[in-house]
């Protein structure tokens, strides 16, 4: 069972009900469940999205899109259903905060979902969880069941006219089935292959009809937005960043562990005080902000780092999912982005040339190199690869392989070198995974 | 086909399919899990599975085997009964996952997509299964296990292979 | 849509809003480059090749999904495009084997040109290449998965454009490969479409790998000899010691009436003038009763000595002559010409497969109501009555299913039996064994043998129609079909026919009782100055003339490219007491009875032109060459000549009074030559100083037959020129329907089939996937 942590100067917001027994769905109405679901259905959908807009919630699958002006995309007549769409397909290394939502708090999922869904007009949606989540998967169709018991879920939700069903659905292993159209692809049945955009989803989405896809996390904050009031919830986080984030603080920390925070709260911290700093009394080496794809980040530039999506990509990485991997100096670089882009490989769809190719590539100069038999010139090829790649891919999961690839290149350089002229590499054990 | 009389799955997991594929406003939206839960219970998309499917969603085995092949967690040959996946991502590397998979391939005796000759043990390194907080962690079939040194991998496997040992015998009565 | 200027490099463009930027550039001159993008498949975006930047857009735009909107500016060429199309082609290169020099595709390869161009000369990559294992798919499709690029063209041609999904993508990142659907094995159509779009070597041929260099051939446009759709295909030829010989076929510059397509028969069926059985020289009965080679000249001397002498002493009457469905329309016309003026018997049939000349009748006066195959291509509604397209139409097929995915054309079918095409009907109508016959009145309004008001009424809510119908169709229902038509607006047809030139066999007057463009011969001084001393009475059937030469009655019988002992399944004794002349291929089942065997030259070997079943006349290009043979047109010429006529008469060549060859000897080595008689036929300029040139007999069947008012700069363009049946004059007669459709399949094609190794092959690989089907 994974380990819930706390931290007095996190903000519970989203995390308000987890370890409360809230999966069950008397708790969770003994909780104030289901009140704001009630709330929009009498409010309607102009003023639920209003409030999102009010609220600055931002797409927390990466992304950081914001929600209301998402929703207000999708149009008010459409002649196809119109549906909503959850990705729990969390799968970028670093990242376990769905994990814990769907543990803890599964009716936030599903009464966020009807949120959604008053607000678009859609009368079906669906979860998707990965296919690893099995258990997770298990917990969530009790709750939708529970629901439809209820009747929260239905031809008349909450005793009303207004009709609206879920469906869960499970993955089966494919990272790049987080890329909202590649989602939709999943669902119909098919490989996980992006669609070409546009049209975007809320124009023509699952099944040819309009589509709101949003990430678990953000799912689960709507109805405590609702709650709060979307102001209020902006008032939380910093600006344009309204509210808390989910942060899994993940590697070399006294205390990893998914910490709800304010939108803006320092990355330094994080590191050293939210999670009880650098394991066993190391250094900082680096600090890899928001999941595998995001450049890492050097301890100077952490300092005064906040962590939202604004400062972080002026800091030049991405807030990205709110994964937080602390590296300390005993760590292998090389090894790491080794590792790193070994999943980009594992995981490119296939689809276009510069991702399916150039991950491919990437990964083998990088086991030849930590092997001990790089050339000067491949540092060079690999920044080449990398930079050739950003921006020429079909989605961006291209982009998400060559951005942690260039900021290691190019602030680890020295290390690099370090590997050349038959040295061994002078921190992994793993040198046999050589291919040469 | 009648699924009643050509079905290879049991009747409560042939049931399961009936009503997955009458769940979703297109047929096919039922694939994926259905290949999923085909192979918890036949261990592996057999070419009889592949055809049960096709036919259950009517589009072709070539369909079906695109679709198929593209997902990580579908596999074409028999794994152990208890197949160990151990994440070796970033989160988990840096907490020892290559430590924690040596182990097991000490223990067990097979490396990477190995299977113990007693068939109840299959090894997999695999990618991040979203639990880095709890790192290192790894899943045998589809549960949890975190926080993980390599000390503890023979405990972990003796439960299992006791759980093999309860089912087998089980079986046999 | 309405058109909207964008401007490219800085040049102002006007294109409907909406078109695809690629098209837009390319139309304009402009080169994309683009391995994913094929024009009327659906779009990837996959390759990021085609990639441009786009004013205030911050990433480097797709052009084949890009779709142009007023004011919008873009850059195509710039050292940024470029490098990115360089590093594209670099990843590609780091694992597509360099292995050019013993590539199929080698000097074809787009992959190269585009290395070429983008100049990735370089190798950055130091690891070694992944190889796998070359794999047979089928006698026809071998795939090479290192040299595979993964545009998916082949996928989607065999999805999207045939219809067949035989090939998939399985697993994924830089392990996704190309897949069959028999796992190891294609259970498919074998049309080697997947391999003519493949823009490398990573789907070869079967019959063409490793057997030549793309420079090493000479490229020749002709028409396919196998069924009536006439695909225009591309022969590549190379010199051989007995000639020229054919190494490939393909559709190389996608300009006829099949743009992109072609089938197994086109695409491998050409090997039958290879086959060793070929006939190469003049064979002639000896004393022993033997058939042996004989020159030229004897083997001509015996034959018309003996032709002479039946005409001379028993009368024209006794002599039978029966054409071919696969020789061109100048040796039809001059073999009828020869029959009736100078062997003076209106004799003459062919095996007929489709009752054209009830049509001909049928449409006689109605000018506007034929379809031909472009119009099917093009036309908004469709009604397909019996046939089955996909397998004895593979071209009709192929233009349906694209009118109904491209156009939104709607597909109306009437048939007795489920066909492949339904797949694409917007309605079926499925009719009882006798429904074809009922059909006409169905469709004026009655319902008393069919009931089914809707299809009915669908159809004809159509503002126009172009009904197609089968070979089901014959005699009087024709009329009655084809009369339901006329009576109504925008109503056109077309009549499925089988063979290369059926369509032409009748269109020029191989019939007993019809003179080229089917005016009766009892028409009083018909075709009088042409045809001086021409009987008027209408003459025997095949079967008739097989019939009296088993009584006795017929002192000869001269056979073009016919098997009428096979095909009506003579008993040989029959032909016992006849002199038998047969000119083909092959020593068939007929001419092993022959008296004298000229070995004649196949389709692909001559010049002239055929007439597919729609009406659409194209130009064959003599491609290969067979030492030995000689085109059916010398032959009849020699013949005659050789019978004393004047053979002025015959085919009125030399008339224009030049004197200097200027290239009418158009052979598969004819370049600039070739080019300028193509010029100066267009315009019926050319010398035409040799009698052994059809184009003499073109220019009196043009005079002659009002149908075939050609358009010949098309023509000679290497485009089809539509004849219009409307032209017919209304006392046309329709034959009496003697109609044995040969219904050739996907991979048969009647003797020509028989010779064909690669067909036999295909059909042997199908035949167990066929019976796998069959005891599921």
């Amino acid at each position: 069972m994974p380990k819930l942590v706390s931290h007095p100067d996190e903000v519970k917001i989203v995390t308000r009900r987890f370890g409360q027994g809230a999966a069950n769905i008397d708790k969770y109405i003994e909780l104030g469940g289901y009140d704001s679901a009630k709330k929009c259905l009498a409010q309607g959908p102009d003023w639920i999205i209003n409030e999102m807009k009010a609220s600055n919630l931002r797409g927390r699958g990466g992304a950081g899109f914001p929600t209301g002006m998402k929703w207000s995309f999708v149009p008010k007549q459409s002649p196809k259903a119109k549906y909503v769409l959850v990705n729990g397909d969390e799968s970028e290394p670093g990242t376990c905060k769905d994990h814990l939502i769907f543990l803890h708090d599964p009716h936030a999922v599903i009464e966020g979902t009807i949120i959604a869904g008053l607000a678009i007009g859609s009368k079906l949606g669906f979860i998707y969880l990965r296919g690893e989540y099995r258990y997770l998967l298990e917990i969530m169709e009790k709750a939708v069941a529970d629901a439809y018991a209820k009747g929260f879920l239905g031809k008349n939700i909450f005793g009303s006219d207004t009709e609206f069903q879920i469906i869960t659905q499970s993955g089966a292993g494919a990272y790049e089935v987080g890329e909202e159209s590649a989602l939709m692809e999943s669902l119909e049945g098919k490989r996980g292959v992006p669609r070409i955009k546009p049209p975007f989803p809320a124009v023509v989405g699952l099944y040819g009809g309009p589509t709101v896809i949003n990430n678990a996390e953000t799912i689960a904050t709507v109805p405590h937005v609702i709650a709060m009031g979307g102001e209020a919830y902006a008032a939380v986080g910093s600006p344009r960043n309204g509210g808390t984030r989910l942060f899994g603080v993940s590697g070399h920390v006294e205390r990893p562990g998914v910490y709800e925070l304010p939108m803006g709260y320092n990355l330094k911290k994080i590191v050293y005080d939210v999670a009880g700093g650098v394991r066993g009394g190391r250094k900082l080496k680096a600090v890899v902000p928001g999941g595998s794809s995001t450049p890492v980040l050097l301890p100077e530039e952490i300092e005064s780092l906040g962590m939202d999506f604004d400062q972080v990509g002026k800091a030049g990485s991405m807030l990205g999912s709110g994964g937080v991997v602390v590296i300390d100096d005993q760590t292998c670089i090389v090894e790491f982005a080794l590792r790193t882009i070994s999943f980009y490989q594992h995981e490119s769809c296939g689809w276009c040339i510069p991702c399916r190719e150039g991950t491919d590539w990437l990964k083998k100069s990088l086991t030849r190199f930590h092997a001990g038999f790089g050339t000067a010139k491949d540092i060079d090829n690999i920044q080449y690869l990398a930079e050739n790649m950003m921006g020429r891919t079909f989605c961006p999961l291209g982009d998400a392989a060559a951005m942690p690839t260039l900021g290691f290149v190019k602030k680890f350089r020295k290390e690099f070198e370090d590997h050349l002229n038959g040295k061994l590499c002078p921190f992994a054990k793993h040198t046999e995974l050589a291919v040469v | 086909m009648s699924s009643e009389t050509m079905t290879i799955f049991s009747p409560k997991v042939a049931a399961r399919f009936d009503a997955l594929v009458q769940k979703y406003p297109v047929k096919r939206s039922a694939l994926v899990p259905m290949l999923l839960y085909a192979q918890d219970e036949v261990g592996y998309l057999s070419d009889a599975v592949i055809a049960d499917v096709a036919a259950r969603i009517g589009i072709t085995e070539l369909e079906v085997r695109n679709v198929a092949t593209y997902y990580s967690m579908l596999r074409f040959k028999p794994a152990g009964k208890f197949n160990v996946q151990v994440c070796t991502n970033i989160s988990c590397m840096l907490r020892g996952a290559y430590d924690l998979f040596d182990r097991f391939q000490d223990e067990l005796g097979v490396g990477h997509k190995g299977v113990t000759p007693d068939g109840v043990f299959s090894l997999e390194e695999v990618e991040c299964i979203g639990a880095c907080c709890w790192a290192p962690a790894i899943q045998v079939n589809y549960d949890f296990h975190d926080d993980l040194t390599p000390d503890q991998v023979p405990a972990i496997l003796d439960t299992y292979r006791g759980k093999a040992k309860a089912e087998g015998t089980a079986a046999h009565a | 849509m309405a058109d909207v200027t964008i401007t490219v490099d800085g040049k102002k463009l006007t294109a409907p809003a909406g078109a695809l930027l690629i098209d837009v550039c390319r139309k304009a001159g402009i080169e994309i480059p683009a391995f994913c993008y094929y024009p009327g498949l659906s779009l990837q975006a996959a390759c990021r090749m085609c990639v441009v930047r786009q004013e205030k857009v911050p990433k480097l735009q797709t052009a084949c999904t890009t779709t142009v909107a007023e004011g919008q500016v873009f850059i195509t060429d710039s050292p940024e495009i470029t490098q990115a199309r360089k590093a594209t082609i670099e990843l590609l290169l780091g694992n597509h084997p360099l292995d050019c020099p013993v590539c199929d595709a080698g000097g074809e390869c787009e992959l190269q040109d585009m290395t070429f161009k983008y100049g990735a000369g370089e190798s950055l990559y130091a690891e070694a290449k992944q190889h796998r294992e070359e794999q047979q798919w089928s006698p026809a499709v071998f795939y090479d998965r290192p040299r595979c690029i993964l545009c998916y063209r082949c996928i989607r041609m065999c999805g999207e454009g045939m219809d067949v999904w035989a090939l998939g993508v399985q697993n994924r990142g830089a392990s996704a490969v190309i897949a069959p659907n028999g796992g190891d094995r294609l259970d498919c159509e074998q049309c080697g479409m997947c391999i003519d779009v493949c823009p490398v070597g990573a789907l070869t041929s079967g019959s063409y790998r490793y057997k030549t260099r793309p420079w090493e051939m000479n490229h020749v446009s002709t028409v396919c000899t196998h069924c009536a759709d006439g695909c225009k295909v591309t022969l590549g030829v190379r010199q051989s010691n007995d000639g020229s010989a054919i190494v490939r076929a393909d559709n190389r510059d996608k300009s006829g009436i099949n743009g992109d397509f072609l089938c197994a028969k086109g695409r491998f069926g050409f090997d039958f003038v290879e086959n060793p059985e070929r006939l190469s020289k003049p064979l002639v009965r000896n004393a022993a009763g033997k058939l042996e080679p004989a020159t030229w000249e004897h083997a001509l001397r015996v034959a018309a000595a003996r032709l002479k002498e039946v005409r001379d002493s028993r009368g024209g009457s006794a002599i039978g002559v029966i054409g071919s469905n696969v020789t061109t329309n100048e040796e039809n016309y001059l073999l009828q010409k020869f029959a009736r003026a100078v062997l003076q018997t209106n004799n003459i049939d062919h095996e007929r497969t489709t009752d054209y000349s009830a049509f001909a009748h049928a449409l006689a006066g109605h000018t506007g109501r034929s379809a031909s195959l472009r119009e099917i291509a093009a036309a908004p509604a469709i009604l397909l009555i019996g046939g089955n397209p996909t397998e004895e139409h593979p071209l009709l097929a192929w233009e349906l299913r694209t009118n109904v995915r491209l156009n939104r054309a709607r597909l109306y079918i009437a048939n007795t039996a489920e066909i492949k095409l339904e797949r694409q009907a917007k309605a079926v109508l499925r009719l009882s064994a006798n429904g074809y016959t009922h059909l006409p009145a169905y469709l004026g309004g009655s319902d008393a043998a069919i009931a089914n008001t809707a299809f009915r009424e669908a159809l004809l809510a159509e503002e126009s129609l172009v009904v197609i119908f089968g070979q089901e169709y014959r005699g009087a229902p024709v009329e009655e079909l084809v009369q339901w038509g006329v009576n109504r607006p925008n109503v056109r047809f077309a009549f499925l026919g089988d063979l290369a030139n059926s369509r032409g066999a009748a269109d020029m007057g191989l019939l007993p009782s019809l003179l080229p463009g089917y005016v009766p011969v009892t028409t009083p001084g018909a075709f009088a100055a042409e045809y001086s001393g021409m009987p008027t009475a209408p003459g025997k059937t095949h079967p008739e003339m097989l019939a009296a030469a088993a009584n006795g009655q017929l002192g000869a019988l001269f056979i073009v490219g016919a098997n009428p002992v096979s095909s009506l399944r003579s008993d040989p004794a029959q032909l016992k007491g006849t002199f038998v002349i047969v000119q083909d291929i092959f020593l068939t089942e007929t001419a092993a009875l022959a008296d004298v065997v000229f070995p004649a030259a196949s389709l692909y070997e001559k010049t002239g032109t055929i007439t597919n079943t729609y009406g659409d006349v194209q130009l064959v290009k003599k491609g290969a060459d067979r030492a030995g043979t000689k085109p059916d047109f010398e032959i009849l010429v020699r013949l005659a000549g050789a019978m004393g006529v004047d053979v002025k008469a015959l085919v009125p060549f030399g008339k224009t009074g030049m004197t200097a060859d200027l290239g009418q000897s158009r052979g598969a080595q004819a370049g600039e030559a070739d080019r300028h008689a193509v010029w100066l036929a267009a315009r019926g300029l050319e010398p035409k100083l040799s009698p052994f040139d059809p184009l003499a007999a073109l220019d009196e069947i043009e005079r002659l037959v009002p149908a075939y008012k050609l358009d010949r700069p098309n023509l000679f363009g290497g485009n089809d020129a539509t004849t219009d049946p409307g032209f017919v004059p209304v006392s046309a007669l329709s034959g009496p329907d003697l109609v044995t459709p040969t219904h050739n399949g996907l991979f048969t094609s009647g003797t020509l089939g028989y010779y064909s190794d690669s067909l036999k092959d295909l059909q042997r690989h199908q035949t167990p996937a066929r019976a796998e089907t069959a005891a599921d």
